[in-house]
């Protein structure tokens, strides 16, 4: 098992970072580490700051402005990192894929490294999704988005000519 | 001494290793108490450990126009305080004869050297939040060091001594009135010096997001948190050498299982305040240390003046 990806999966420093999600998929993040679920049992926090972040939570949706500030704060995570997209918003879309100012999905251009799709997901997919994501990593079975070389897609950038109409 | 052997003890027992062991042990008690408190599980026994070895795997980010040589060189100057300070405790704690006159002094600046080294990387950083996080520190360091030095004399008065050894050999402080009274004023000021609820607002989790630590990443962030967790572990040490002197020294295991005791209830009163108390302001911090704080503090200075 690589030396690296042992000592980040044994000590996950989450930031949430929400793009105007309607608050359900927050509240169930933050139920994850409740008392009642306690995720600090694997190790893994909340922090305020994203210098300090091992895992970023995409949840709700990312649209023409909010997309450029999600790649913009990716940028500044330290790596080794990952990204996890929390609920259908950044999964799929879901009702907003056919607005004005959506965009295009996350994963078009950011490595997400795990979906986790619900509207919003039960705090017990969470934890099971975070387990299921540190076995294939682990395993060898996934390499950390940040740590691949950058695709055809991974090149992509919101679309400049869009974002500054809005803007 | 030789030098060789001095060495060895800075980097080996009394200094470096051991500290940094006690310390991230000290701070699992911390989380643990912590957890049981609010109901959880709490994390597991290895987990402080975890977490350091981690940062030391992350990338080191830099802000892009911030004094780059200061920032990266703040860390260390807090961890080789908090270094030398437990290693001049300890030694003093296994012979008494170990130190020199005036260690106690010494040992007085070398614990402002954390707090000073979290406001210098805080300012070099140039991030507004970690500045004003930095200048709470300020504040913070200017209210609690006046009574804390107050307390520290109260001993001093009783054993006629700047010395840590004599202190140690003594009667206890903590038996008398005004040994009493230093010490709630020293649990008090090592509540503000180790900055955590309620005198944590140089971080501040919910408004300043990090605070002083918010520009830094990987292994010079992983020193912080060493220094954090050695201070937790070294100033309720500090505070048993200072007042339980004489209870805590002298042959045979009743004395060492006293001073266990006596470190872990200052380590526990520590973790309950923490886990009981809001965050106050820093206005409300320094009207409480140079109100009520400091004026018990002289009232012990004067009662152990006058030999109670």
């Amino acid at each position: 098992m690589n030396y690296a990806i042992n000592a980040l999966t044994r000590s996950l420093n989450v930031f949430h970072l929400g793009g105007s999600a309607c608050n359900n998929c927050d509240i169930e993040i933050l139920d994850a580490l409740t008392p009642r679920y306690d995720l600090e049992r694997f190790g893994i926090t909340l922090v305020g700051s994203i210098r300090h972040a091992d895992v970023l939570l995409l949840s709700g949706i990312f649209n023409k402005k909010s997309a450029i500030r999600m790649q913009e704060l990716i940028a500044q995570a330290p790596k080794p990192y990952l990204v996890i997209a929390i609920g259908g918003c950044p999964c799929t879309g879901l009702m907003f894929r056919d607005s004005y100012n959506w965009d295009r999905m996350p994963g078009e251009y950011v490595h997400i490294d795990a979906f986790i799709p619900g509207c919003p997901p039960k705090p017990e997919a969470i934890i099971s999704a975070v387990v299921k994501l540190v076995d294939a990593l682990r395993s060898g079975a996934l390499v950390p988005g940040c740590l691949q070389e950058p695709s055809e897609a991974g090149e992509l950038v919101p679309e400049a000519a869009g974002a500054a109409e809005l803007n | 001494m030789s030098g060789n052997t001095i060495f060895l003890e800075f980097l080996l027992f009394p200094g470096l290793l051991f500290t940094t062991i006690a310390g991230l042990l000290t701070s699992w008690v911390d989380r643990k108490v912590t957890a049981l408190v609010q109901m959880r599980l709490g994390p597991p026994f290895l987990q402080p450990f975890y977490d350091i070895r981690k940062l030391f795997i992350k990338e080191t980010c830099v802000p892009e126009d911030g004094a780059i040589g200061l920032f990266l060189l703040a860390p260390l100057i807090g961890f080789a305080g908090v270094t030398l300070a437990s290693m001049i405790l300890w030694r003093t704690l296994l012979d008494f004869e170990a130190t020199f006159v005036g260690d106690l002094i010494v040992l007085i600046y070398l614990l402002i050297l954390p707090a000073l080294g979290v406001v210098l990387g805080s300012f070099a950083s140039r991030n507004p939040l970690a500045s004003l996080g930095g200048s709470r520190e300020i504040k913070l360091m200017i209210a609690y060091e006046l009574p804390l030095v107050l307390a520290v004399l109260v001993p001093v008065i009783q054993a006629n001594s700047i010395r840590l050894g004599d202190l140690l050999s003594g009667p206890s402080p903590a038996a008398t009135v005004s040994g009493v009274l230093a010490l709630l004023v020293a649990i008090a000021c090592m509540q503000a010096k180790l900055t955590i609820v309620p005198f944590d607002a140089p971080e501040a989790e919910t408004e300043l997001t990090g605070g002083v630590f918010m520009e830094y990443s990987g292994p010079p962030l992983a020193m912080f948190k060493l220094t954090r967790a050695m201070m937790l572990f070294t100033m309720p040490v500090f505070l048993v050498v200072l007042f339980f002197g004489g209870a805590v020294s002298g042959p045979g295991w009743l004395p060492k299982l006293t001073g266990f005791i006596v470190w872990f209830l200052l380590v526990a009163i520590t973790i309950v305040l923490r886990n009981t108390t809001p965050r106050v302001r820093t206005d409300q911090a320094v009207r409480f240390f140079w109100g009520p704080v400091s004026v018990i503090a002289m009232l012990a200075v004067m009662l152990a003046w006058i030999g109670w």
